[in-house]
């Protein structure tokens, strides 16, 4: 298990340098600089500027001195926010991202698992027919129609909940960013829990433990720990988008995210501030996907022996 | 297959329909803006007199009576220094009103009565922010973005189903260098880099269509892997070698066909993912720009305006949620259908 581990994170380090290599040079290649404003800057300025932050060296030595900074821990100072390492940036942000997303996260579980199970026990049933529509349907709404279609019914008409914001997290802010995260995550978790289950309910133990005569809720919660399965797998990406942050939802709901840094610096040309977040989001997808296979493993032993 | 139904009225409606909805996309009526949906014919009477009262200012009159007499308004201009004849062409080019007929001509042309015909416009949708008639703009941007799903998920399923073919026959050494090679670019945050390479280059169709593609193809890559592990030891296959076929006739002849199925479900759920991602990215400004449009782009317009015209982002939002329900639920019944084993 450990070995597992060990050379899953060993592979970890090569996909990293390729995140950071290709972003570094997507971004030195493209058109414009961290500098310019609306009104340049004067030619002394600008060059005093990109001495001290090192961008007139040549661009394969400044690479070389990001690497190494890396490898210290170090993301270095953002451009566009004045005084501001990275690290800071990404330490105010990260907290806000991974709380909306987290409680996404166990919102859209729970409810799609649930939905899924009931579903599944039921094939042909009301709620199962109802499913089928329902997770097409919540698919399909994207969340830069659902966010503003809440803030419309919730904040304008209703006025129980505020539009947009943050507020150090107060639970009321947190409602609608994280029903509109969580939405299209209850269908298709759903849809997967109950083809899986229901293809483990069909299954020769199942029936020799019906006929045996288990109570049904006892069979059930046998088949649930194989079913889950590939819910499991796929939660460990889902999990990695939803904690750092979806860029539209922190947009409209005017949060202030890691997703909204990434867009910021993107446009700002904050070279450094792109490239610690886009790091830190590789970063998340690694260890969560990581996290997911050691817990099919867990569920299926067979797994463990593969692995 | 009702799903199937929808979705070719409304790739046909995208086709044909802006030529039947009696507007230009471009037209814009600065008179009607925001008009709600609905089936009246415009403009109605709330808008006629604000427009006319612009219009005689701009011809520097007075509007001294206006009288309606079914189609045709008439209209007593009047001005101390004399109504110029030819500021009356403001009337036609206003698009609300037709060509104007002098009936009488008052005080040597201090006051002068017009026969002005009213035009009968229709928005069914309403109009969007400059006075645009959202039904067909809603239409043209599905064009863009139905052409960008299926072109963008064309390319996608190409490079997955060459990758995964290839892939999947070679085995062994190179297969795994392979699907590695997929592994990675998984845990890539992709999405990321695509908002990337739009922000600094500047963003066109064709690059969003090559960036969305490099995203979409590796689940196809997959499918088509796992297909081809389990065809290529089929007796046909053994046959085809042993009657000389190569390597890549072998790919193309017989194991490609031999995946269509699931390649077709995969793609068929592939068109909308790349139709929510394109509606995604042009919604934060980074797709479709000015003066081509995507519903993605009128859902944006429509969630800044949703206060005072909501009809905004309902127009261009049911369009899209219509179209990418249909594909996922047509999708769905595909598979069913392909699929031995349901019940």
């Amino acid at each position: 298990m450990i070995r597992f581990i060990l050379r899953r994170l060993a592979q970890a380090v090569p996909t990293l340098l390729a995140v950071v290599t290709v972003s570094f040079f997507l971004m030195r290649l493209a058109p414009g600089g961290p500098f310019d404003m609306e009104r340049p800057l004067a030619p002394a300025a600008m060059e005093n500027l990109r001495r001290v932050y090192g961008l007139d060296r040549p661009l394969i030595a400044q690479f070389g001195s990001y690497l190494a900074a890396l490898a210290r821990g170090d993301l270095g100072p953002s451009f566009s926010f004045r005084d501001q390492s990275v690290l800071d940036l990404i330490a105010r942000g990260l907290p806000v991202s991974a709380t909306l997303g987290a409680l996404a996260l166990v919102l859209a579980s729970s409810l799609g698992v649930g939905l899924g199970v009931a579903a599944a026990l039921r094939r042909g049933g009301a709620l199962d027919r109802l499913l089928g529509i329902g997770a097409a349907l919540t698919l399909s709404l994207p969340s830069f129609v659902v966010a503003p279609l809440l803030q419309i019914a919730f904040g304008l008409s209703l006025r129980w909940l505020p539009l947009s914001g943050w507020d150090g997290g107060a639970p009321s802010h947190l409602v609608l960013p994280v029903i509109t995260l969580a939405l299209p995550q209850v269908g298709a978790l759903a849809r997967l829990t109950r083809a899986s289950l229901g293809e483990v309910l069909r299954t020769q133990p199942v029936r020799t433990m019906r006929s045996l005569g288990l109570p049904p809720l006892r069979v059930t919660r046998h088949a649930l720990r194989g079913a889950l399965l590939p819910v499991v797998a796929y939660l460990g990406p889902l999990a990695a988008s939803l904690l750092t942050g979806s860029v539209v939802v922190e947009t409209i709901f005017g949060l202030p995210g890691i997703g909204r840094y990434f867009v910021e610096g993107a446009l700002n040309r904050d070279y450094t501030l792109v490239m610690g977040t886009v790091l830190l989001v590789a970063a998340l997808v690694i260890a969560l996907n990581l996290a997911a296979d050691l817990a099919c493993a867990w569920l299926d032993p067979r797994l463990r022996v593969a692995a | 297959m009702a799903a199937l139904a929808v979705l070719i009225g409304i790739a046909l409606a995208c086709l044909a329909g802006p030529g039947f909805t009696g507007h230009d996309p471009e037209r814009a009526y600065p008179d009607l803006r925001q008009l709600p949906a609905g089936l009246a014919a415009q403009p109605d009477a709330a808008h006629l007199g604000p427009a006319l009262e612009r219009l005689a200012f701009r011809m520097r009159a007075r509007l001294d009576a206006v009288a309606r007499d079914g189609d045709t308004l008439r209209l007593t201009l009047g001005s101390e220094a004399g109504v110029d004849r030819r500021s009356l062409v403001y009337l036609p080019r206003s698009a609300l009103f037709g060509a104007p007929e002098i009936l009488e001509d008052r005080d040597g042309g201090r006051g002068l009565v017009v026969a002005v015909p009213l035009r009968r416009l229709y928005f069914p949708l309403g109009t969007d922010i400059q006075g645009r008639d959202l039904l067909t703009r809603c239409l043209v941007a599905g064009r863009i973005s139905l052409a960008i799903g299926l072109a963008t998920s064309l390319v996608a399923l190409l490079i997955g189903v060459a990758y995964g073919a290839t892939a999947g026959f070679l085995g062994g050494a190179a297969d795994a260098v392979m699907m590695r090679f997929v592994d990675v670019l998984y845990a890539l945050p992709f999405v990321f880099f695509v908002i990337l390479l739009l922000v600094f280059f500047r963003s066109s169709l064709v690059l969003m269509l090559v960036a969305i593609a490099a995203v979409e193809w590796l689940d196809m890559a997959r499918v088509v892997r796992a297909q081809t592990l389990s065809l290529r030891e089929r007796d046909f296959v053994r046959a085809a070698r042993a009657l000389g076929v190569g390597t890549p006739g072998i790919i193309a002849r017989h194991i490609v066909p031999n995946t269509l199925g699931p390649v077709a479900v995969t793609a068929t759920l592939l068109v909308p993912q790349v139709i929510l991602l394109e509606s995604f990215l042009s919604f934060l400004g980074l797709g479709v720009q000015e003066p081509q449009t995507s519903w993605g782009v009128l859902v944006a317009d429509g969630a800044r305006a949703i206060e005072a015209a909501p009809h905004m982002l309902a127009a261009p939002a049911l369009f899209l949620i219509a179209t990418l329900v249909a594909l996922n639920l047509f999708g769905d019944g595909l598979a069913d259908a392909l699929d031995p084993r349901a019940d």
